[in-house]
């Protein structure tokens, strides 16, 4: 079996750009938003004193900003395959709208962005781009991550 | 919690107060656990040298979350983060020292609210930026707007 040139593979992935996935939705644990904080080594009250946090402006315990990485999206109808050996994570742009407190149940959908390729010193990348919206059981938009992922 | 920043008191050119971090192996096992992310790069030596990688590197999410800190310690929590983008160009790897740093680019008045907008970025210990970014946040004012 031949592998397939980078710019075959783009192009197959071109034609899964617009696809959203299904929706997947994360019931926020206290404990959990505790364990993230200590294994990011962040000692901020905000996100782990439910005394100190509970004097402060939003009256209680809130998640660090990039907890939401935890709520993953549901999976696409279609598998997006790659078919390199090696990922790398590009970076995240992250647009935060409303805070994420213990009780709350996040969804997650994320929306198959883009694809482009680009040369780089490890030779041809594959680019590929997501959108992730995250909703709270309000309905309210919390935030939104544009996401992008390398491959080669 | 540190004292409330005033939008009035931040000035366009000034740093931000850095923020080191250690990262470790033991840090990057609990990261994995509590972020969900499983990729072998970041805990099996092993896989990352077969994948031609210097050894385990630090799942680049994490270093998103020290940028975040570098923000929230800054802000305090009376400060609002809006936005925070960040690009990993290059790897970091435990045992090295990591320092988050920043820099306000901008100063305004946005829909009401009073915004700054910052530079920022992170030094691995050769002072090499290997995860530069940006990031908005939103203030209160001594006046309580």
């Amino acid at each position: 079996m031949t592998t397939p040139s980078i710019e075959a593979v783009a192009a197959e992935l071109q034609q899964l750009v617009g696809m959203e996935s299904a929706a997947a939705s994360y019931l926020v644990e206290k404990g959990h938003i505790r364990r993230f904080a200590e294994a990011i080594g962040d000692p901020n009250p905000l996100f782990s004193d439910g005394a100190a946090a509970r004097k402060g402006p939003y009256g209680g315990i809130i998640a660090p900003p990039t907890f939401l990485r935890n709520c993953s999206p549901g999976p696409f109808s279609q598998p997006i395959r790659v078919p390199l050996a090696r990922n790398l994570d590009g970076g995240s742009d992250w647009e935060y709208l409303e805070p994420i407190r213990p009780g709350d149940t996040i969804t997650a959908v994320q929306r198959f962005a883009a694809v482009t390729t680009r040369q780089s010193r490890l030779g041809t990348m594959i680019i590929m781009s997501r959108e992730t919206r995250y909703t709270n059981q309000f309905g309210k938009l919390v935030a939104i991550q544009r996401s992008h992922g390398m491959s080669y | 919690m540190p004292t409330t920043l005033y939008w009035e008191d931040v000035k366009e050119g000034q740093d931000l107060p850095p923020l080191v971090k250690k990262p470790t192996t033991q840090q990057l096992v609990k990261y994995a656990g509590a972020s969900g992310d499983f990729y072998q790069i970041h805990y099996d030596k092993d896989f990352a040298l077969a994948n031609k990688l210097p050894g385990v590197i630090l799942h680049g999410a994490l270093k998103n979350a020290f940028l975040g800190q570098l923000m929230t310690d800054w802000i305090g929590e009376h400060g609002r983060l809006k936005r925070l983008s960040v690009q990993y160009r290059g790897m970091d790897v435990p045992g090295d020292t990591l320092t988050c740093k920043g820099r306000v680019t901008k100063k305004y008045v946005q829909e009401g609210q009073h915004c700054v907008d910052c530079e920022i970025w992170l030094e691995n210990g050769k002072g090499e930026k290997t995860t530069p970014g940006s990031a908005t946040v939103a203030l209160p004012t001594r006046s309580g707007g």
